[in-house]
């Protein structure tokens, strides 16, 4: 079911989303975005309105120079819009400086990038201490915490092993335990499942709708593998800086066993 | 976390590590040898001064350092012991002469004439013979590194001076001429006749004052009676002499210039090094920006990158300096280690580091986060 009023004024179309009472923890309105300047300038995002709401998996697909990634920055607080508004866990960005939307970031957001951006030269624990480390979160509450992290994303036997010797899906692994990590009302992903392969990628998307179940926490995945579609509880389309559609999975999300036994039944029909 | 990510930064790269701790410990032992040249040189011109037990000193007028000095009269030595809050006025000769080696040929010295009883300018660090064998027939004592140039070997062996013989009967350990002219101590009398002095000439008239006595008072009263001459306080003297060797000659600024040189091409070297390693390094400083980390989070990565290097380069680069400290001990030309310029060179060092990671913090500072999305 494709919902063509994503983009309609908030108090025009209808909720997105499943649960009303859930908390929205992001919310963007008319959301503007010009890149470049003189002739080259060009509109990324043209008025893009999107809530999030906790406890859900939001997919933001779209093809290529759609603008998924610009309104990813957007929503991260990297970038700042040329107009419209940004709200995040309820504060508002309008007007903060670089620290302060660093600081938003800090408090509120934890990211997924698409090559892990893990740094090479601390292990697994060390990775996930950082992003503890920045918050001040030290010593052995920290240790504990990362430890907490990588245990839950099936790393448990990997703490003390550098990023070079770690497959692709460890890595993104790790990368989600350290967005996990700093306990973040708005879970970022950007093209999560891209370097990975068909199992990894999988078990990665099983992973983020496991954290979407949060009901403190929402996560948006931005991506084009179709193959992450039945993890989302909602799949918004992007295209030329609009969102153009929005899909609710009333079925609900299956898990890596029921996609897999899916597949099967499929290939024996 | 700050210091883990540095150190892993900085010994990730072996080979960049070590062309920044080549740089560091270049400069710091360029600056090391420089300004231990320089305290060297400094301790080598006040030394006869600051070794000297005296308050003020009478000389002739626009004396410029303690070895080139034209005679005064007597007269001035007793103007001085006429003058209120003076307790003594100790002659002094010193004057340049040839030293004629019993190998042949000749060098030039600096004949110093004192009475020991007098207290005023004794030999010191004695570590052969003593201070009043120089009243012994021929006495003089000079120092060990000058052996070999006055061309004698030990204790007991014979040269000539002016037209008289001398005996060498001690030698002292360290007592060094700016000049790289050996000095030679002998009795007052032996000097006059060494230097071919009349005896109613002296070099310096070495006031000693009455305890309690304003210097400044006793120096103006001095001078209103010795008008021909010069009176200084030691303080005075010191300045002038350095003044004249480091500065006048130009030798002193040679040392430090070449000290500033070795800071620069040290900074240079290290910001080079930092700022590649920052580059290298930029995308995990996005993403500790993406991560939501202060600028003064990065800023501590990098400057505690910046102060490991200083501390390693300072603790390779001392232990050179030192050996070559060590090297130079006991010759014409020492170069001195002082725990203050240990401390400078520590304090330099870690300057020259932060300084040089301020290119490193602005390239940082430049960066745009979103660069996390586009690998």
């Amino acid at each position: 079911m494709i919902s063509e009023t994503a983009n309609a004024p908030a108090e025009a179309r209808p909720s997105p989303i499943g649960d009303d009472n859930a908390e929205i923890v992001l919310e963007a309105r008319q959301i503007t975005k010009e890149l470049g300047r003189g002739a080259g300038k060009v509109r990324a995002l043209k008025g893009v309105n999107l809530s999030l709401r906790a406890g859900e998996l939001t997919l933001l697909m779209g093809p290529s120079g759609s603008g998924k990634t610009t309104l990813l920055s957007i929503l991260g607080c990297i970038l700042t819009p040329t107009e419209g508004s940004l709200s995040v866990a309820g504060h508002s960005t309008a007007g903060l400086s670089p620290e302060q939307l660093a600081d938003l970031r800090r408090q509120h957001i934890g990211f997924i990038f698409q090559s892990y951006n893990l740094f090479p030269t601390l292990t697994a624990e060390e990775n996930v201490r950082v992003a503890l480390d920045v918050r001040g979160k030290r010593g052995s509450q920290a240790v504990v915490v990362a430890q907490r992290a990588l245990h839950r994303v099936g790393l448990r036997h990997k703490l003390k092993s550098y990023p070079g010797n770690m497959s692709g899906g460890e890595q993104q692994r790790v990368a989600v335990a350290r967005a996990l990590a700093g306990s973040p009302s708005v879970m970022l992903a950007d093209e999560p499942t891209a370097a990975l392969d068909s199992e990894n990628g999988l078990a990665v998307m099983q992973l983020l709708s496991e954290i979407a179940k949060d009901k403190s926490r929402a996560v948006l995945a931005v991506t084009h593998d179709p193959r992450t579609v039945p993890f989302a509880n909602r799949v918004l389309r992007i295209e030329d800086g609009i969102i153009v559609g929005e899909e609710r999975r009333a079925e609900g999300i299956e898990t890596i066993h029921e996609l897999a036994r899916n597949r099967k039944r499929k290939a024996n029909a | 976390m700050t210091f883990t990510l540095a150190f892993r930064n900085l010994f990730h790269d072996r080979v960049r590590l070590t062309v920044t701790l080549v740089g560091i410990l270049f400069s710091i032992v360029l600056v090391a040898i420089q300004l231990g040249l320089y305290l060297g040189a400094r301790s080598m011109i006040i030394s006869m001064i600051d070794r000297a037990h005296g308050d003020l000193w009478v000389m002739a007028y626009g004396t410029k350092n303690f070895e080139e000095a034209q005679p005064i009269n007597v007269r001035d030595r007793y103007a001085a012991l006429s003058t209120p809050g003076v307790a003594d006025a100790i002659p002094i000769v010193a004057s340049f002469t040839d030293w004629k080696k019993p190998t042949g040929g000749s060098t030039l010295v600096v004949v110093i004439g004192t009475d020991n009883e007098d207290r005023g300018l004794s030999p010191w660090n004695v570590t052969e013979g003593n201070v009043t064998g120089l009243g012994a027939r021929d006495a003089v004592m000079i120092d060990k590194t000058y052996l070999e140039e006055l061309g004698v070997k030990q204790v007991g062996d014979t040269a000539e001076v002016g037209a008289s013989r001398v005996r060498v009967s001690g030698l002292t350990e360290g007592i060094r001429s700016f000049t790289v002219t050996p000095y030679v101590f002998t009795t007052i009398s032996r000097a006059r006749t060494l230097l071919d002095m009349p005896a109613d000439k002296i070099t310096y008239a070495l006031v000693k004052l009455e305890p309690g006595a304003d210097p400044q008072t006793v120096k103006a009263a001095l001078q209103a009676k010795v008008p021909d001459s010069e009176v200084l306080t030691t303080a005075e003297f010191r300045t002038r002499s350095l003044n004249h060797w480091l500065f006048a000659t130009g030798a002193g600024v040679a040392l430090i210039g070449g000290a500033v040189l070795g800071l620069l091409v040290g900074t240079v070297i290290v910001a080079q090094t930092l700022y590649s390693s920052t580059k290298d390094h930029l995308n995990e400083f996005a993403t500790l920006r993406a991560l939501g980390s202060s600028s003064g989070y990065i800023h501590r990565v990098i400057l505690m990158q910046a102060a490991l290097s200083a501390l390693l380069g300072y603790a390779l680069g001392m232990s050179i300096a030192m050996a070559v400290v060590y090297l130079t001990e006991n010759t014409a030309l020492p170069i001195m280690m002082t725990p203050g310029l240990a401390a400078l060179l520590l304090a330099l060092t870690v300057g020259m580091c932060a300084i040089s990671a301020l290119s490193a913090i602005g390239k940082v500072m430049r960066i745009d986060p979103a660069m996390v999305f586009n690998r």
